[in-house]
Parts: structure tokens; sequence; C-alpha cells
């Protein structure tokens, strides 16, 4: 076979595997939409789910989640920040920094299972809290802190030199420099990494089984009491987030309508997850717009 | 007479001084980096403390952990707790999607930088990143709506299956080694692509003989990474696997891997008895694994030529 020969169909195989992947993508994404959207509607977003009978609802889930995320980045953020700065700007070449480095590494690489049953430990057993929102915040933010370190260590590091060395020339402290310059120059990519991790979060169920647990006490909406035991504001109850419960209606559900309310929960949570996507992609932009004399 | 001012009273003082913002940064920084260390150390003693409890406090026999095939721990009179057909069902599945996976990879990402470079990469990209975003819940019920029925239907078997499990890693490793692979292949200097050429290959010559080889321990971090990612996965393999506890014979067999038996004993047993602790010590083994997949990488990163 000649060497021309052999390159073309080199190039056919290429390219058949991209198209593979293309089709693959819109495979899942037809599957996904056009059985799901038809699930959805104001009833299926706004009934509390039932745990015998059809037609029961995702309200409670949809809720948890969100709620679950927020406390999530509430903790992540500041964390992932602060050691993103220091992996930027104080870490000093040598064992400690090198030490810190493959602990983040290995952090990123623990499958969210084990970090699941890490969780059920420290938070559910030894606290003795039993199965908390705050539980499975605290798993995700093990599971999602590496991510948030290296995003801000990439973005502070990828702020150009110059910039920080002209505000230490003015006299400007280092701390003040971080805060005033970098942090600033640094927040759109920043704030499109926790976008993005908040996706990730959003979608994690396999950490929350053991955390936060597979049921939800019945909420009272009108009760924003964070103290009371119905509201849903209340941190220290068990709460199903929606990646769990179409885990739960699968393997362990008893309703008759498995499929359609697993079906609408899909849908639900990848248009989330597209939403999150799109504004990381939007936001990053338009910030970077506003604070940057950039087009 | 004027009184004279010491110089150090005429000097304009901030009352806040500048050394204590400077500090409390410092100490807040230092402390999210030692939070860090403290969960990697944390989960480490802690599993491990965990994991060796059944050997240690309840005399199951960590050889028969490791070789015996036969998980019967609900036997009264004698429970065998043999995690062989877990460990091998986890590393199966992890391997069999690495086969499948690391071709359409890395084939995607020569896609991306060789063959189409302009245009490939703005369609496959986002497509890539839109893999990423799909949670393995959903990826694990697609398995179990669309490829279990595909599979009992026209394969053969009951579809619960390592097939199953093994194509719906795939799918998921899939954007982990692309993404790592496209970037290794875009570091390749211009000049390697540019001198084979000269000497008159072809495209494909040039992939073949140059830059794989040159980004030879790149890729295999790619591969070694999404290992790592599908031995880690537990509900959407465990959707589609059967978890059963019996050694799989054939690719069409239903398999369980220690994740599948861990999401699902977890739940039923006491905290605290043999049943429970035995699922820790299999955390303990994801948990060493994982440490294993890190030891290899970083072996595979020191040897990276370019």
């Amino acid at each position: 076979m000649s060497s021309k020969t052999s390159d073309r169909i080199a190039t056919g195989i290429f390219v058949t595997i991209a198209v593979i992947i293309i089709s693959l993508l819109i495979g899942l994404f037809y599957f996904i939409l056009v059985n799901g959207v038809k699930q959805i509607s104001i009833d299926f977003l706004t009934k509390p789910s039932s745990n015998l009978l059809a037609g029961g609802g995702i309200r409670d889930q949809i809720f948890n989640s969100f709620y679950v995320l927020i406390i999530t980045m509430i903790i992540t953020v500041p964390l992932g920040l602060g050691g993103g700065i220091y992996m930027a700007e104080y870490a000093k070449p040598g064992k400690v920094t090198d030490f810190i480095r493959v602990c983040v590494e290995v952090l990123a690489s623990f499958p969210s299972i084990v970090i699941g049953m890490f969780g059920l430990l420290m938070f559910v057993t030894l606290t003795g809290w039993g199965y908390t929102i705050l539980g499975g915040a605290l798993a995700l933010t093990v599971f999602n802190l590496p991510v948030m370190v290296r995003v801000s260590e990439d973005a502070i590091r990828s702020v150009p030199r110059d910039i920080k060395e002209a505000s230490l020339g003015l006299g400007i402290t280092h701390w003040h420099t971080i805060k005033t310059i970098l942090l600033p120059s640094a927040f759109p990519s920043i704030l499109t990494g926790a976008i993005l991790a908040a996706g990730r979060v959003f979608g994690e169920a396999a950490a929350l089984l053991f955390t936060a647990g597979l049921s939800t006490p019945r909420l009272d909406y009108s009760d924003w009491n964070p103290f009371s035991s119905t509201s849903p504001l209340n941190i220290f109850r068990p709460a199903e987030t929606l990646a769990v419960h179409i885990w739960s209606v699968n393997t362990q559900g008893l309703i008759p309508d498995v499929k359609e309310v697993a079906n609408g929960s899909a849908a639900v949570l990848v248009i989330s997850v597209l939403i999150f996507n799109l504004l990381a992609r939007g936001i990053g932009s338009l910030v970077h717009k506003k604070m940057t004399a950039s087009k | 007479m004027e009184k004279v001012v010491p110089a150090k009273d005429r000097l304009l003082k901030s009352k806040k001084s500048w050394m204590d913002g400077e500090v409390r940064g410092r100490i807040l920084v230092f402390l999210s980096a030692i939070i860090m260390i403290a969960a990697t150390i944390s989960i480490t003693i802690f599993i491990g403390q965990k994991g060796l409890q059944a050997f240690i406090n309840n005399g199951v026999s960590l050889i028969e952990f490791l070789t015996s095939k036969i998980w019967d721990p609900t036997n009264q009179k004698n429970p065998v707790y043999g995690a062989l057909p877990f460990i091998f069902g986890s590393f199966a599945v992890t391997f069999l999607a690495a086969l499948v996976a690391a071709p359409l990879g890395i084939g995607a990402a020569i896609f991306m930088t060789e063959i189409a470079p302009s245009w490939g990469r703005k369609v496959l990209q986002p497509v890539i990143e839109l893999l990423v975003g799909i949670p393995s819940v959903v990826y694990g019920f697609i398995g179990l709506t669309v490829l279990v029925p595909f599979i009992r239907d026209h394969v053969g078997g009951l579809g619960f299956s390592l097939l199953s499990g093994m194509i719906v890693l795939s799918v998921m490793i899939l954007p982990t080694i692309t993404t790592i692979a496209t970037d290794a292949m875009a570091t390749i200097p211009k000049a390697l692509r540019e001198g084979s050429y000269a000497l008159g290959a072809t495209r494909w010559q040039t992939i073949r003989k140059v830059l794989i080889p040159a980004a030879m321990p790149s890729l295999l971090t790619a591969i070694v990474l999404g290992m790592a990612r599908a031995f880690g996965e537990a509900l959407a393999v465990q959707m589609v696997i059967g978890n059963v506890s019996k050694f799989p014979h054939s690719i069409l067999d239903a398999s369980g891997t220690l994740t599948t038996i861990i999401t699902l004993n977890m739940g039923n047993t006491t905290f605290g008895s043999v049943d429970n602790n035995v699922l820790w010590s299999m955390g303990l083994i994801l948990l060493v694994i994982s440490f294993v997949f890190i030891l290899i990488i970083r072996y595979l990163s020191a040897r990276r030529k370019i």
C-alpha cells in the first residue's frame, strides 16, 4: 500500500472518529430532551415527589439541589480562592509546596464514592448530625476544592506580570496588591471556573448518597425560619437532590411511573447544567469586557 | 522660641497599620492551604483506619478477602468475604472502557490538532465540553433505558453486563482523555511537524512516527486519568452492570464492582458490623488504587519529553 493511500485511510478514520463523537452527543441530547421535555410541566416542577403513587413531582429535589449547591459554593469559593492565592503568590518552591500540590492532585483523583464514605464517617456518624444538607455540602466541598484551587491559581498566574509589578513598584503591599490588582483582573476566569465547577457539583450524586441521604422531610415553604425542622432552609435536615433522585427512583423506586419521573428529572438536570455552561461563557466574556479595555 | 516637633510626630500616619492587613491576608491564605492538606490526610487516615477494622477487629482474613471468589456475608454459620469478583469487575470494566475510549479520544485529539485545526476544534471542543457536563447518573439512566434493552435484544444475555458497563464508562471517560490528549498534541513544537513534512513524510506518517511518540507520556497520562475516573465511578456503573457477586465469565455476564457493592450495601448494613466493615475495606482498596494511579501519572509526567 502506498503511503498516499494509507494517509487517506488514516484521515478517513480520524474524520469517522470525530463524526462518531458528534453523533454520540447529538444522540444523547436528543434522547434526554425529547423524552424529558414532554414530562416537564408546571405540575411536575411544583409537586412534591411521591413514594408509592404515580404523578409525583420533583419540587423538593430541585430546591434541595440548588440549596446544597449554594451552601457548597459558599464554603468552597473562599477556601479554593485562598488555596489558589497561596499556590500562585505565597508558595515558595520546595518540599511543602510540592506536598500541597500532591495533596490537590490526590484530592482531585479520589473517587467521589470514597469522599461520600469519608463524609459518612466524619459529618454523619462522628458529629452525630445524621444525614444533613450541611454534611452533604461539606462532602461536596472536599470533592470540589481541588478544582476551585486550580482554577484560581491558574487565573491569578495568568494576570500579566507588569500589572503586579507596577502595583508593587508604587509601594503597595503584597496582600493589598493581591486584593486590589490581582483578584479583580483574575475575576472573570475565576467566575467562569466557579460556574463550571457548580455544574459538576449540581450533577454529583455518589458523594451525597451517604451524606445528604435519600429522603426529604415534609417541607413547608412558608416557613423561613432556618432552625425549624420543616423549613426548607434548615441545613440540618436530610435532603435528596435531583441527581440522587434519578438514581433512587431507578434502583429502588416503587412508583409506577419511574420512567416518566426519571426522564423529566434527567432533562431538568441536563438543562440546568447546560444553563450553567452557557452562563459561564456568557458572564465570563461579559465581565471581561466590562473590566478590561479589550473587545 | 519655636517648639521643635520631632520628625516622627510630623509624619502622617494611618490609623490602620498596614501590617495588619498583610498578616491577616497571609494567615487566611495559609489556612486554606492547610485545610487542603488536612482534608487529604484525614480522608486517608479515616478510611484507612476504618478499612482495616474488618481485618483487625473482626478477624476477616486479608488473604481470603483479596483472593477468594466467594462473597457470602449472609451465611449464618460460615460467612465468606471474598472481594475478588468485585476487584476483578472493577479492573475489567476500567480496562475495557479504556480500550474503547483511548483510541476514540486520542483520535479526536489528533483530528482537532492535525487534521482540521481550524474548524475541527471549533466543532469538537464544545461537543467534548457538553459531554463532560452530562452528570454521571444521567449516563447511567440512559444506559439503563436504552443500552441494556438493546444488548438484551440484539446481542444476548440479560443486558445487565460488563459490556453495558464498559460502554457507559467509555463514553464518560472519553472527554477526559480527549481534553488532555488535545493539550498534549497541541504543545508539540511546530518544528517537529515541519521537519517531518520537509523530509517528505505524509500526514499519517508524521502523526504515527513523530507526533504520537513525542506525545506518548502525555497521551498515557490522559488514558490513566481516564481509567482513574472509570475505576471510581459508582452510580452509572451500578445502574447497568447487574450487581451480582459472581465472577463474570464472559463480557455478557452480569458482574459487580467495588463501587457498586459499596453503593448498594452501605445503607443496608449496620454501622460497625462485619458486613459493614468489609465495605470500608473495599473503600480502602479504591483509595489505594487511586494512589497507585497518581504514582503512575507522576512517573509518566517525569518522563515527558516535551
